[in-house]
C-alpha cells in the first residue's frame, strides 16, 4: 500500500447555521507520520479533525475522507474509535473521582455480564501505562494526578481501543516544558510502533519539534501543506495569518523606577496535602516595568500570586506585602481589589469571566461599587461608557457590548477580563498565562496592552510558561522552582538555558 | 467570517428568548380558553379572575424571593415550612397574646427575617450545601409550627388583619394604578429606547414599540376593569405588584442583584472579582425568609385561620413557578418576569382544575407533567 494515501480528506466542506467553517479543505497524512494541523483561533482546525473524530457525523459535512485507501464514514464518535480513530481533547475529558484503571476502560470495562473484572483491568492497565514508560499507579484517583500525569492516561485510554490514529488537540497548551517532553517521547515512541499522530496546536516552536508534515488553515480553507522542512517558522505564521507580522514580541526597554510593592518571606502552606506551595519568597516590582515570572507547572507561581491576592481560603498564609511603603493586610480578594491589585487569572473560563452574563456586566463586576449611584442603582450610562472606552482601546472584536462574554472567543475574552481588573484602576497588575489557548493576533493585542499599561503608569507581573514569551516581553525574570525563587535574569542576560537551569534548580 | 458566526449565535439567541417568553403567554392564553371551555365559562367570570389572583399573589411573593435563590444558584427548600410558622405566630399574637395587627404583622415578619439569618449562616458561613441547610429547616419550621399551634388550627378573627388577604382598593383607586402603571412603563421604555439608541445597540422599531405599549395598556385595561366589576383590585395582588417592581429593580439594576447573577453564573470568578460570597448568599436566604413570612401573613389573613399545615407543599411549586418561567437551576439566567408569568400558568392550572372538581391527586400529576414538559421544551430548543 502507498504510504501516500494512508489517511486523506477531500474536499471538506462544513457549516454552522448557514457558516462556512471549512471550504474545500484537502490534506494527506503518511502512515506514521505525526502531522500537525496549524491555523489561528475559528480556523477550522478543531472541526476538521471532529469530522474525522464522529463528532461530527456523516451528513453533516460534504467531502470525501479516506482510511488506508478505502472511503470511510463514521454516524458516532463509537464507530472513529472502533476505526483505530481517538481524540485526545485539551480539556482530557476524566472523570477526577475514579482511578487511572478505570478512567482508561471506561464505558470498555472487561468483564462479564456487567460484572467488572478488576483484576484483568488492573493488569492491563499496568500492561498500558508500561508501554509508555509512565511511572503512574492504576489505582491512583485521577485528581491526585499533575496535568501531564493526565494526559498520559488520556492517552492510554485511546491505546486501550487499539487507535492507529491518535488526535491531540493543543496538547501542550497546559503542560509545563519537561512534560512537554515526556508528552513528545511518548509521541515518538507510539510512531515507532506506527501509530499515527494528528497534532493541533498555535505554539509553533512545538509543532516544528514534533511533526513531520504540517497543513495550514486560514479562515476555514487549506492554504498551504507539506513536509515541515519546507516551512520556516515565519513562513508558518505569514499562512496563518495571510500577511507578516510585524514582530512576534511587541517589546519596548522599559527602565523601572522607584519600588511599588515589596513581598516579603511569602509563604503558603497547604494543609491539606500537605505541601509548601510557596516556600518564603521575597521580590519587589517597580513602576514601570514587566517583571516576568517563568518556571515549570506546579512552580508556586500561581499559588503565589493567588495566594497574595486572598483567594484562598484553606491555606496556611505568612509573610509581608507592602504597597508603595504601606503595610497591607489582605483576607478576600475585594481587600486586593481595594488596595490597588489587580489579578488576571491563569484560567479565564473557569475564575475570570461569568460566561452566562454579556461583556458590560462581566467588564464592571469589579468595580460596581464606582459605578453605583446614591439611589443604589447601577450607572447604566456610565458602565456602558466605560465599557465601550475600553473595547475601543483594546480593539475588542464583538457584535454588540450585549453579547454574552461565551460567544466571544478566546482572545477577546481575556480582553474582557483585562478590562475587569483594569477598571478597577490597579496600581499592579499581575497576569497569569495572559495569552494561553489564545490566536497569534489576539497575542499581539495583549502585548500591546500591556506596554501601554506601563506607559500610564502601571506596574506588570507576567506569570508565563512561554519561554520565548517571558524572554520576549519581561524586563525582569524571576524563576521559581518547588515554591523558591531560584533565579533572577535581567533582559538582557536571560537565554532559554539559564532559565531552564533555575527552573529545575529542584532540592533533590 | 467569527464575527459571522458570533453575530448568528447571538440572533438565534434572541430569537430563542423572545418565542420563550411568546410561547410562555402563548401557553396561558391556551391555559385560560381551554378551562374556559372545560368549565363553560366558570374560569373567565369575574369572581374567578379576582380569585386566580388573589392566589397568584401569594405564591408570587414566594416566587419573588426564590428567583434570588435560583438564580444565585441555590434553592430554598422551607418556605411551605416558613409561611406555615410565620402564619402560625401571627395567628397566636393576635388571638391569644391579643396584640395590635401591625405589631403582629411585624413580630412575624421579624421573625421571617431571622430564619433566613439562621439558615444564611449555616450556608454562607458554614459551609453546609444549601440543599441541607433548607431541607433540615423544612422539617424544624414545621416541627415547630405543629408545637406551638398544639396542631390545631387557630381561627383569627381581626378584622383588621384579614383586609391583608381579603381586603380590595376602591374602585378609582384602582384605575388611577393602572393609569400610573401604563404610562411609568411607557416612559421608562421610550427612555431606555433612547439610550440604547445613542449606544447603537438594536432596538424594535416604532411600529412594534407601539404595538408593545397597546398590549400592555389594554392588557392593564381589562385587568382593572375585570377586577373592578367584581369587588376591586385585591390587596394583595397590589401588594405583589408593588414588590415586582421593587425587586425587578433590586435584581436588574442595582450592585446586590449583578452579583446575584454573577455569583450565581461562576461563583469562583464572582470571588475573585471582589465579591464577599458569603454575604451575598447571607442576604439571599435574609430577603427569602422575609418574603416567606410576608407570603405567610397574606395566606393566614385571607383564609382567616393560622393552621399548622398551611403552605405545605409551597416550595415545590415556587420553584416550578421558576422554572417554568425560564429560570435556570443552574444560576445566572432567567428574569423575573418570566418567573411571574411561571406563577400565573401554575395558579391559572391549580385554580382551573379545583373549578373542574379534579382531586388534588390528579392535580398533582398534571402539574408535573407541565413542569416536565416545559422544561423538555426549554432543553430541546436550546439546542
Amino acid at each position: 500500500m502507498d504510504k501516500q494515501d494512508f489517511l486523506t480528506f477531500k474536499d471538506i466542506n462544513k457549516s454552522f447555521s448557514g457558516v462556512r467553517v471549512l471550504k474545500d479543505v484537502n490534506c494527506s497524512i503518511k502512515k506514521g507520520d505525526v502531522h500537525a494541523i496549524v491555523g489561528e483561533n475559528g480556523a477550522g482546525k478543531s472541526t476538521l479533525v471532529k469530522i474525522l473524530a464522529g463528532v461530527y457525523p456523516v451528513g453533516e459535512y460534504t467531502g470525501v475522507i479516506t482510511l488506508e485507501g478505502q472511503e470511510c464514514w463514521f454516524k458516532d464518535i463509537r464507530q472513529a474509535e472502533d476505526a483505530g480513530i481517538c481524540i485526545i481533547y485539551q480539556e482530557l475529558e476524566l472523570i477526577p473521582s475514579m482511578t487511572v484503571s478505570e478512567n482508561i476502560y471506561l464505558g470498555y470495562e472487561p468483564g462479564k455480564r456487567g460484572v467488572i473484572d478488576h483484576d484483568l483491568m488492573h493488569k492491563n492497565a499496568v500492561q498500558l501505562l508500561a508501554r509508555l514508560h509512565a511511572d503512574i499507579s492504576p489505582e491512583v484517583l485521577v485528581e491526585q494526578l499533575r496535568v501531564g500525569q493526565q494526559q498520559i492516561v488520556a492517552i492510554c485510554r485511546a491505546l486501550s481501543k487499539n487507535a492507529k490514529i491518535l488526535i491531540f488537540d493543543e496538547p501542550t497548551s497546559a503542560l509545563s516544558d519537561t512534560d512537554v517532553v515526556i508528552l513528545f517521547d511518548i509521541i515518538r515512541g507510539l510512531k515507532k510502533e506506527g501509530v499515527t499522530s494528528i497534532f493541533i496546536s498555535h505554539k509553533l516552536h512545538r509543532v516544528r519539534e514534533i511533526s513531520d508534515s504540517l497543513t495550514i488553515l486560514r479562515d476555514g480553507r487549506s492554504v498551504a501543506g507539506g513536509p515541515i522542512e519546507e516551512f520556516s517558522e515565519a513562513e508558518i505564521i505569514t499562512h496563518m495569518v495571510g500577511r507578516e507580522l510585524l514582530k512576534k514580541y511587541p517589546r519596548v526597554p522599559h527602565q523601572g523606577s522607584e519600588v511599588v510593592m515589596e513581598v516579603k518571606n511569602f509563604t503558603v502552606f497547604d494543609p491539606g496535602i500537605p505541601k509548601t506551595l510557596v516556600d518564603n519568597v521575597s521580590f519587589s516590582v517597580r513602576k514601570g516595568e514587566i517583571l516576568g515570572f517563568s518556571g515549570l507547572m506546579g512552580a508556586g507561581r500561581t499559588e503565589l500570586f493567588m495566594a497574595m491576592f486572598g483567594s484562598y481560603d484553606n491555606y496556611e498564609i505568612t509573610g509581608e506585602i507592602y504597597l508603595e511603603g504601606e503595610k497591607l493586610t489582605i483576607s478576600t480578594p475585594y481587600d486586593a481589589i481595594k488596595k490597588g491589585l489587580g489579578l488576571v487569572v491563569e484560567n479565564r473560563k473557569e475564575h475570570g469571566l461569568v460566561a452566562c452574563l454579556n461583556i458590560i456586566n462581566n467588564s464592571t463586576l469589579a468595580n460596581l461599587t464606582q459605578l453605583t449611584t446614591r439611589l443604589g442603582a447601577v450607572d447604566e450610562n456610565e458602565a456602558i461608557h466605560r465599557t465601550k472606552e475600553y473595547a475601543e482601546k483594546f480593539s475588542l472584536r464583538y457584535s454588540s457590548l450585549e453579547q454574552l462574554v461565551e460567544s466571544l472567543s478566546g482572545g477577546n475574552q481575556q480582553k474582557v477580563v483585562i478590562t475587569k481588573s483594569l477598571m478597577a484602576s490597579p496600581k499592579i497588575l499581575i497576569l497569569d498565562e495572559p495569552t494561553r489557548g489564545i490566536d497569534v493576533l489576539a497575542k499581539h493585542d495583549i502585548y500591546n496592552i500591556m506596554n501601554q499599561l506601563i506607559e500610564e503608569g502601571v506596574a506588570i507581573v507576567m506569570i508565563s510558561s512561554e519561554m520565548p514569551e517571558i524572554m520576549g516581553m519581561a524586563d525582569r525574570i524571576f524563576v521559581m522552582c518547588e515554591g523558591k525563587i531560584t533565579g533572577e535574569l535581567m533582559h538582557e542576560e536571560a537565554t532559554q538555558e539559564k532559565i531552564m537551569q533555575f527552573a529545575t534548580r529542584f532540592k533533590g | 467570517m467569527e464575527e459571522k458566526t458570533i453575530q448568528n449565535k447571538k440572533r438565534t439567541l434572541t430569537i430563542n428568548v423572545r418565542l420563550r417568553s411568546f410561547a410562555m403567554v402563548g401557553a396561558l392564553i391556551v391555559i385560560w380558553l381551554l378551562f374556559t371551555l372545560l368549565t363553560h365559562g366558570t374560569f373567565l367570570s369575574m369572581r374567578n379572575i379576582s380569585n386566580l389572583f388573589r392566589l397568584t399573589g401569594i405564591m408570587g411573593v414566594l416566587v419573588i424571593g426564590m428567583v434570588g435563590c435560583l438564580v444565585s444558584g441555590v434553592f430554598d427548600l422551607s418556605i411551605g415550612s416558613v409561611v406555615g410558622l410565620t402564619g402560625a405566630i401571627t395567628g397566636i399574637l393576635l388571638e391569644q397574646v391579643g396584640v395590635n395587627y401591625i405589631l403582629a404583622l411585624f413580630i412575624s415578619l421579624i421573625f421571617g427575617l431571622l430564619i433566613g439569618m439562621w439558615q444564611g449562616f449555616w450556608i454562607a458561613y458554614r459551609g453546609v450545601p444549601a440543599f441541607i441547610v433548607t431541607l433540615g429547616g423544612m422539617m424544624i419550621f414545621r416541627g415547630i409550627t405543629v408545637l406551638i399551634t398544639n396542631g390545631c388550627s387557630i381561627p383569627i378573627s381581626n378584622h383588621q388583619f384579614a383586609i391583608f388577604g381579603q381586603g380590595y382598593l376602591p374602585r378609582w383607586v384602582s384605575i388611577v394604578i393602572g393609569a400610573i402603571v401604563v404610562v411609568l412603563f411607557i416612559i421608562s421604555d421610550l427612555s431606555k429606547r433612547k439610550k440604547r439608541l445613542s449606544y447603537g445597540f438594536n432596538i424594535s422599531s416604532a411600529l412594534m414599540a407601539g404595538i408593545k405599549y397597546t398590549v400592555v395598556l389594554l392588557f392593564v385595561a381589562l385587568f382593572v376593569v375585570s377586577l373592578n366589576s367584581y369587588q376591586g383590585l385585591p390587596l394583595a395582588v397590589v401588594i405583589l405588584i408593588v414588590l415586582y417592581f421593587l425587586f425587578a429593580f433590586i435584581y436588574n439594576k442595582t450592585k446586590y442583584g449583578r452579583y446575584v447573577y454573577a455569583v450565581g453564573g461562576n461563583q469562583v470568578a464572582a470571588k475573585l472579582s471582589g465579591i464577599n460570597i458569603k454575604r451575598i448568599y447571607m442576604r439571599v436566604f435574609m430577603l427569602m425568609g422575609l418574603l416567606s413570612a410576608l407570603g405567610g401573613n397574606i395566606l393566614t389573613s385571607r383564609l382567616a385561620t393560622a393552621t399548622p399545615n398551611a403552605g405545605n407543599g409551597f416550595e415545590l411549586d415556587a420553584i416550578a413557578s421558576c422554572v417554568i418561567g425560564g429560570i435556570s437551576l443552574a444560576g445566572g439566567r432567567g428574569q423575573l418576569f418570566g418567573a411571574m408569568v411561571g406563577t400565573l400558568v401554575m395558579t391559572s392550572l391549580a385554580n382551573g382544575m379545583s373549578l373542574m372538581n379534579m382531586t388534588a391527586a390528579w392535580q398533582d400529576v398534571v402539574k408535573g407533567l407541565i413542569l416536565l414538559f416545559a422544561v423538555w421544551f426549554d432543553v430541546s430548543y436550546k439546542k
